[in-house]
């Protein structure tokens, strides 16, 4: 069933995954840095902060255990492996079988148990602070997120992401209004998952707001490293699904090779618009306080709720 | 490989054995030496020819046999069909399991002594056993009541306590409630007949006498499995019983409740009505999410895992109310989904559950501590224990590739491929639906990690923790049994859903061929429907790690160096600063505040000795168990008045009685 080109197109995406992720982080800080009339380090900046949180040594806490220094792996295997399963170029992807749209919410589900209990190792303050901002951030966000992708299977249906990719795509000129809310939906799903504002703030490190950075805190030299590239990694990944579920023309269907050469610069394109959005949205909201996370994230689940009504309502 | 023996005797030789032991139990009380090296793994074994044994009935034909016991006339009459012999393969799983590590457990000088503690145990397991076979209403009843009794002696072991007591004696209450409406339901349903249940499938009720009996049926084993709002008695019962009673109620005992309602559902009545459905959905939905948010604020780690139970239980009645929707309007492959993810939670949940327990079993005999708030770091001196309890916590938290995400997964199916329901109201209701089980999944994450990452990681919260010791060599073996269980679940769905069909094929008439292109993917319906292939999840994962590890070892280098923890330039950090499980559970209480009745006490910034107190308590305690209790005082003051305590007077009473009757039967 697996086809040896399958296979390389496959490998090909997730090494373009891993390698374009951190530029598209560049990118977005890139664009944040010009609005805010500064000249930015560059959108290949990621890529020189990897290189030297590889090359340093690990300190670890003195009671850290295995637990917490097997989590940066596990974390980066979760999203090589969510990259692996979304149509970024095409649609025929051998791995995609593997897990639909339902496992792809609980790859990000482990991948945030993994980090939340790691952070909780060491026993710091900030740690269980962070572990559990997180853990209140994902409980709204994960279904929220599924609600959206839901929208999209029952339009297609079907729970593969190939499948539900290749339907839309098919689609053109017909618009869902309920795709629009779940599109709404997992914009703000997404700002909040990948620690952005106005849920958290990537670049501070002050303790009363801090959710993803206050849980890597103890984490230095490689195992930093590889959570930094997760976290580009998850971005990316995000990206793509919005990118797949929302505006999926330009992705090659089935194992067209001139499609998958087409498919690069749409892909690299839209990523660059959507980075930039992602800048301006960053840019004109302000961090909102802890406390009000669970109503905007409980927002985006009832609209991504309000979605899948509307869809049995006016599409079906 | 062909058995020795018929299933049917096997699986009574079997029960034979464990009342055996119980006796032999009985002979020597004291002699720990006895229960635990020889008659708990007995029993284990004997538990896991049972499981064999049900296995191999599963795709037979059904089995009967009279035994000439009981009742003059009134002989019990037991049946082996594939729901029995599904819930038989369940109970013999986990319970070798949950007894090896019994054999490790049970000591000398808390409570009961080990020899009663054994012939409860073993009554308990071997009434539960013959609860699933009972082919006649009576001997249900009789087997029934057997293991509320049996497991109401097993929570109250350490009667000593007047908590305990107090624990058992509403155990004890609502078990009975729920036992007179189930035996009012089998009133209902024996027509003009007799009680067996042979002659309850050929009766042909009217739709509101079927509508009663659902109802009774509803109510009675709600009761038992700890269905919203008769769920009071579990948080106080589970945290109670010693442990691996805990694990057995929640793994095996709960089942059957869930075994006696499908039995009533899809055997006994022989119609099913679409809004039955919903009643079950509804209210499976609200406990579990009623069970999920109650599990975020328990500061008890027992109580924590009697939530989580209760949440689990919600599940597994939402997938039993979608299958009669589904069966209802005759959307059989649907109704094969809905039902088989209802049974793969139900094994699942045995797994887990038990697991968890019996790691909460090893940290109090470690600890002698339950608070969540005084626990912490023991995964440096408890290893074995916390890596095992890892698997557990993952699997609960439905994460792939254990086995909780499996049947979450065919939930959500379920939920999904509901295409056109002719009602277009109960179209509306399935999204909503579909959304409050994932908000539920994804709270039983936040659950979990607070419990692992309070009891298992982080700085000891108390010197003492220092000393605890890792659990013994029977209690590993019986972790690794159920760990391994919840790995093998999750990674070999195919094989499980090919064990379940036999079920749904005997009781829809229809199975869900559970993949199309190989043993690896599951795809239920249809392979572009959706597919999942946990193995090459794990596999995946693996790899990536693997090459990951090497390539940066190869790369870069492996250099590390320990130090102390940052400390923020502040250095009187400690232990006390961490979350504490109140702390953790925090975003709970303020999110979903109209769900407790809290109370708090605040210190004022001048108090030289500040307390912090907070009590989160269930509304439904105060709004319909205490007013209920002030009724039946009442009436029960009322009923004093005939009762003078004088023997003349209840004499008279009799002879009055007898007067009144005489004139009846002329």
């Amino acid at each position: 069933m697996i086809s040896w080109s399958g296979l390389v197109a496959q490998l090909t995406e997730i090494l373009l995954a891993v390698l374009l992720a951190p530029v598209l982080q560049g990118w977005v800080n890139q664009c944040r840095a010009w609005m805010q009339n500064k000249s930015g380090p560059g959108i290949l900046q990621p890529y020189r902060t990897l290189r030297k949180l590889f090359a340093k040594e690990a300190v670890l806490a003195h009671n850290a255990s295995p637990l917490f220094r097997a989590t940066p792996y596990v974390l980066f295997a979760c999203m090589v492996l969510a990259a692996a399963i979304v149509p970024i170029l095409g649609t025929d992807l051998p791995f995609s079988p593997a897990a639909d749209a339902i496992a792809l919410v609980g790859i990000f589900a482990l991948a945030r148990v993994f980090i939340s209990l790691a952070a909780m190792d060491i026993g710091t303050a900030f740690g269980s602070l962070g572990a559990r901002r997180e853990m209140m951030v994902g409980f709204l966000a994960e279904p929220a997120l599924l609600m959206s992708l839901f929208t999209a299977s029952l339009i297609s249906h079907s729970t593969s992401l190939a499948t539900i990719v290749q339907h839309l795509t098919q689609a053109h000129f017909v618009i869902y209004p309920s795709l629009a809310f779940a599109g709404v939906a997992f914009t703000m799903v997404s700002l909040a998952e990948n620690a952005r504002i106005p849920v958290d703030n990537p670049s501070t490190h002050l303790e009363l707001t801090m959710i993803h950075e206050a849980m890597v805190l103890e984490y230095s030299g490689r195992h930093l490293a590889l959570i930094e590239l997760s976290a580009a990694l998850k971005l990316f990944v995000y990206s793509c699904i919005g990118i797949a579920l929302f505006f999926p023309f330009g992705i090659a269907e089935g194992g067209d090779a001139l499609g998958l050469v087409l498919a690069l610069p749409a892909l690299v394109a839209k990523l660059a618009v959507g980075g930039f959005a992602m800048a301006l949205i960053e840019m004109l909201s302000a961090k909102m306080r802890i406390f009000r996370a669970p109503e905007y994230l409980g927002t985006a689940f009832l609209l991504a709720v309000l979605a899948m009504l509307i869809h049995f309502l006016l599409e079906t | 490989m062909p058995l020795p023996a018929s299933a049917m005797h096997l699986i009574l030789g079997v029960v034979l054995l464990w009342l055996a032991l119980g006796l032999a139990g009985v002979l020597f009380p004291h002699n720990l030496n006895l229960v635990s090296r020889l008659l708990f793994p007995a029993g284990a074994i004997g538990a896991l020819v049972l499981a064999a044994a049900a296995l191999d009935a599963l795709s037979g034909e059904a089995q009967s046999l009279v035994l000439p016991l009981g009742l003059p006339g009134l002989p019990f009459h037991l049946r082996l069909d594939a729901l029995s012999a599904f819930f038989l393969l369940l109970l013999g799983a986990v319970t070798a399991g949950i007894s090896l590590f019994a054999a490790g457990y049970f000591r000398r000088g808390e409570g009961t002594p080990p020899g009663l503690q054994c012939l409860y145990y073993h009554v308990f397991i071997a009434s539960m056993t013959l609860v699933l076979l009972a082919d006649d209403a009576y001997a249900f009843m009789v087997f029934w009541e057997t293991m509320a009794l049996s497991s109401y002696f097993l929570v109250t072991s350490d009667h000593t306590k007047a908590e305990i007591r107090r624990a058992g004696f509403l155990y004890l209450l609502i078990a009975h409630v729920g036992a007179i409406s189930i035996l009012l339901c089998f009133g209902l349903l024996h027509g003009t007949g007799d009680y067996t249940f042979e002659n309850m499938r050929e009766v042909q009720l009217a739709p509101f006498w079927a509508t009663i009996a659902f109802a009774m049926a509803l109510f009675g084993f709600g009761a038992k499995a700890g269905m919203l709002p008769l769920h009071v008695w579990l948080p106080e019962a589970h945290p109670a019983a010693p442990s691996p009673v805990s694990a057995l109620m929640s793994a095996v005992m709960l089942k059957t409740a869930i075994y006696g309602l499908l039995r009533v559902l899809f055997d006994l009545l022989h119609i099913q009505v679409w809004w039955w459905g919903v009643v079950i959905l509804v209210l499976g939905l609200a406990t579990a999410l009623y069970g999920v948010v109650f599990s975020a604020v328990q500061s008890d780690m027992k109580r924590l895992l009697a939530y989580s139970s209760i949440e689990n239980i919600g599940f597994i009645l939402v997938g039993v109310g979608l299958t009669v929707i589904f069966q209802s309007y005759g959307m059989r492959s649907l109704a094969a989904l809905a039902l088989t993810a209802t049974l793969y939670h139900c094994i699942n949940h045995a797994y887990f559950k038990s697991l968890l327990f019996l790691a909460t079993g090893s940290v109090l005999h470690a600890t002698h501590e339950r608070a969540l708030g005084k626990l912490g770091g023991l995964i440096h001196r408890m290893p074995w224990v916390a890596w095992l309890a890892l698997v557990g916590t993952l699997a609960i938290a439905g994460l792939p590739p254990l086995n909780g995400f499996v049947s979450e997964w065919l939930l959500l199916q379920a939920f999904l491929f509901t295409p056109n329901l002719p009602h277009p109201y109960l179209n509306m209701l399935i999204p909503v639906a579909a959304a409050a089980v994932a908000l539920a999944a994804a709270l039983a994450g936040y659950v979990m990690v607070k419990f692992y990452g309070v009891v298992f990681l982080g700085q000891p919260r108390e010197e003492r923790l220092a000393e605890a010791h890792d659990a013994g060599l029977r209690e590993r073996a019986g972790l690794i049994w159920l760990a391994a269980g919840c790995v093998a679940l999750g990674v070999a769905p195919v094989a499980v859903i090919g064990v379940i069909d036999n079920v749904t094929g005997a009781l829809l008439g229809k199975t869900l061929g559970a993949s199309a292109t190989g043993w690896m993917f599951l795809t239920p319906i249809s392979p572009a429907r959706a597919s999942y292939a946990p193995l090459l999840f794990l596999l995946v994962i693996l790899a990536v790690w693997l090459a990951t590890w090497l390539a940066v070892r190869s790369f870069y280098h492996g250099r590390v160096r320990r130090a102390p923890p940052w400390d923020c330039g502040f250095p009187a950090q400690n232990a006390r600063m961490q979350d504490s499980a109140e702390g953790f559970g925090q975003p709970i209480r303020q999110v979903f505040e109209p769900f407790f009745r809290m109370q708090r006490e605040l210190p004022t910034p001048f108090d030289a000795t500040p307390r912090y107190r907070v009590t989160v308590e269930d509304h439904l305690w105060y709004w319909l168990y205490l007013p209920l209790a002030k009724v039946t005082e009442a009436v029960t003051r009322v009923v004093t008045l005939l009762q003078r305590g004088r023997i003349s007077v209840y004499l008279m009473y009799s002879f009055v009685t007898l007067l009144i009757l005489l004139l009846f039967v002329r």
